[in-house]
């Protein structure tokens, strides 16, 4: 089912005039509400005057991650908080979390995205949907439950942590649908199998996301569970999840392009690049009242197909993520930069700044081990001594990621220190 | 009077205890009781050898971290019991023991390994109650 025919499957050319209207607007806006981009466009002597069609994105500048940072917390919001009626944060590259604030509009906007989606999955009114993802500062679980609400279909709000509550319910309730991680998806599949409740569920369709997952990983999924899934994608800064999502035909995510134009970047040139190449994926809110964003760069690589869609819909669809242009890890649907650790382990002086991050994925579930090393300063003869250590940095690494690590001490001078950038991370799974 | 005991940290990888034991060797450090405490990841190697201090460069020289510190060498009488009334002395006093561990050598003498919380404390009351402590050097003429 198509959620919204008139947006979802217009062509071209209005697509091109309605963002190019939008995006008039967005610049006269964000010129007028938010000091950072205005001396931006000052420095580079541009004035909103001169941005007349989509076409002219290219002369505007990029923001970045380190711009949200730059401007923690709220220094980007173009509305007072008067106007924000949600906070919602996410991981920085460093200790900083990236907050971004919406309006009753973008909550709308966001529930309608969402809406589009669902319905490309095959999800309706009459559906029992579980979300499973994570409620909170995290937009995957609040995310797809306004769109779902949207829609009609009867939530079940799970959020994540607890399996067997899961199951059980989505027994008990015949549920239909359930939104969550590709891999904890998989790893809720065992747990039915393991308790016999495979041929007593009445699942059909899955909306998996907020990771990178890949085809062989659909077909595990849709085999065990007999049923369809689905990628939906999205990003905190740019609204959560909702951005873009994958029909029946899975020929790439179809992009909510009336409300975030994407653009695929050369890496080097940053350049636009044609279509059909890979490259790092920007997008500019064409529609966002609280934090609205021109050019964000997202870091993901893929690329972008504008040709009508079998499915009928001719939003642009973009490929498969197929990397990433930094060192961020998606560990169990939350985004995990190794600087992150690298701070976290300052603080514990105890330890050497030399890390190693392994991450693997064990029975469906990400794993992270962080290696350190101890401080000749403090080497022990007591065994107790150790554990204290390794349980304390596993506090502070909990508490500056919100992800369990696995802490591990090595002898000294075995984790890596090669010249320049240095390896840190070795990525057991495959996602790619 | 205290003893260094020689403690190396060995992840749990086969082979890294011999290695240890092997750089020794070759340096003629010579092992007068070993104790291996070990959880899944890692190990702490307790050594007592007759030159601590040599011990600890040349294992360092091949990359394995390792520390001095002072424990107690304590003479008990090859007795039922004698063990029992040593800790007894110790615990009276409100002191905890850490880790222990036995030393055999072929003399009518034997020999514990302590380690208390507090080991000035504790060399205090062993030397009030009139138990003997010695060093590694006299262990290693022994
Ligand atoms: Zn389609």
């Amino acid at each position: 089912m198509i959620w919204n025919e008139t947006k979802e499957c217009m062509s071209r050319d209005q697509m091109s005039a309605l963002q190019s209207a939008r995006l008039v607007k967005l610049v006269d806006y964000v010129y007028h509400n938010v000091e950072f981009y205005r001396k931006k466009m000052q420095s580079i002597d541009l004035m909103p005057a001169d941005i007349k069609s989509i076409e002219d994105i290219t002369k505007l500048p990029f923001t970045t991650k380190d711009d949200l940072r730059d401007n923690y917390p709220f220094g980007l919001f173009a509305v007072p908080n008067t106007e924000i009626v949600r906070i919602h944060a996410s991981s920085g590259t460093t200790g900083k979390a990236t907050v971004v604030g919406y309006t009753r509009y973008d909550l709308d906007i966001w529930a309608e995205c969402v809406a589009r989606c669902l319905s490309m999955a095959g999800v309706g009114k009459d559906d029992i949907i579980q979300i499973a993802y994570g409620y909170g500062l995290f937009t995957g679980g609040l995310g797809a439950h306004g769109g779902a609400e949207k829609i009609g279909a009867t939530v079940v709000p799970m959020s994540t942590g607890n399996s067997k509550k899961l199951t059980t319910m989505m027994v008990d309730f015949g549920a239909t649908a359930i939104a969550c991680t590709p891999s904890y998806l998989l790893h809720i599949s065992e747990v039915l199998a393991s308790e016999g409740l495979l041929d007593r569920i009445k699942l059909k369709a899955a909306i998996c996301g907020a990771e990178p997952w890949t085809e062989k990983m659909r077909n595990e999924i849709e085999t065990k569970l007999n049923i369809k899934a689905y990628d939906i994608y999205g990003l905190s800064e740019i609204m959560g999840p909702g951005v873009a999502c994958d029909c029946e035909f899975h020929k790439g995510l179809h992009v909510c392009e009336d409300h975030f134009y994407p653009e695929i970047l050369d890496t080097t040139t940053l350049s636009p690049v044609a279509e059909g190449v890979t490259g790092e994926l920007a997008f500019t809110t064409l529609t966002k009242e609280g934090i609205p964003l021109i050019r964000y760069r997202t870091k993901d690589l893929t690329s972008i197909d504008r040709t009508p869609c079998e499915c009928g819909r001719t939003s642009a669809r973009i490929s498969r993520f197929k990397g990433r242009v930094d060192d961020m890890l998606i560990i169990r649907g939350v985004n995990v930069f190794p600087s992150q650790i690298e701070a976290a382990l300052i603080e514990v002086e105890e330890v050497t700044p030399h890390y190693m991050m392994i991450v693997d994925r064990v029975n469906n579930l990400d794993t992270l081990e962080v290696q350190v090393e101890v401080d000749q300063k403090y080497y022990t003869d007591e065994i107790r001594a150790i554990e204290a250590l390794t349980k304390k940095i596993a506090h502070v690494i909990q508490q500056a990621l919100g992800i369990n690590a696995k802490v591990k001490i090595v002898e000294p001078q075995t984790l890596v220190r090669s010249e320049g950038k240095a390896v840190h991370v070795i990525d057991k799974r495959k996602l790619y | 009077m205290f003893a260094k005991q020689l403690t190396v940290f060995i992840e749990n990888r086969s082979g890294r205890l011999s290695e240890v034991l092997h750089v020794l060797k070759e340096n003629n450090v010579n092992i007068l009781s070993l104790s291996l405490a070990d959880t899944t990841e890692f190990g702490l190697l307790r050594l007592i050898v007759d030159n601590a201090a040599l011990g600890k460069e040349k294992l360092s020289e091949n990359g394995f971290s390792s520390l001095l510190s002072d424990v107690s060498i304590i003479k008990i009488p090859h007795e039922v019991g004698s063990l029992q009334s040593l800790l007894k002395i110790i615990d009276n006093n409100g002191v905890n023991i850490e880790y222990m561990y036995g030393l055999s050598i072929e003399s009518d003498e034997a020999y514990v390994v302590l380690k208390a919380s507090d080991i000035v404390k504790v060399d205090e009351i062993l030397t009030a109650n009139g138990v003997h402590t010695i060093t590694c050097e006299e262990l290693a003429n022994i």
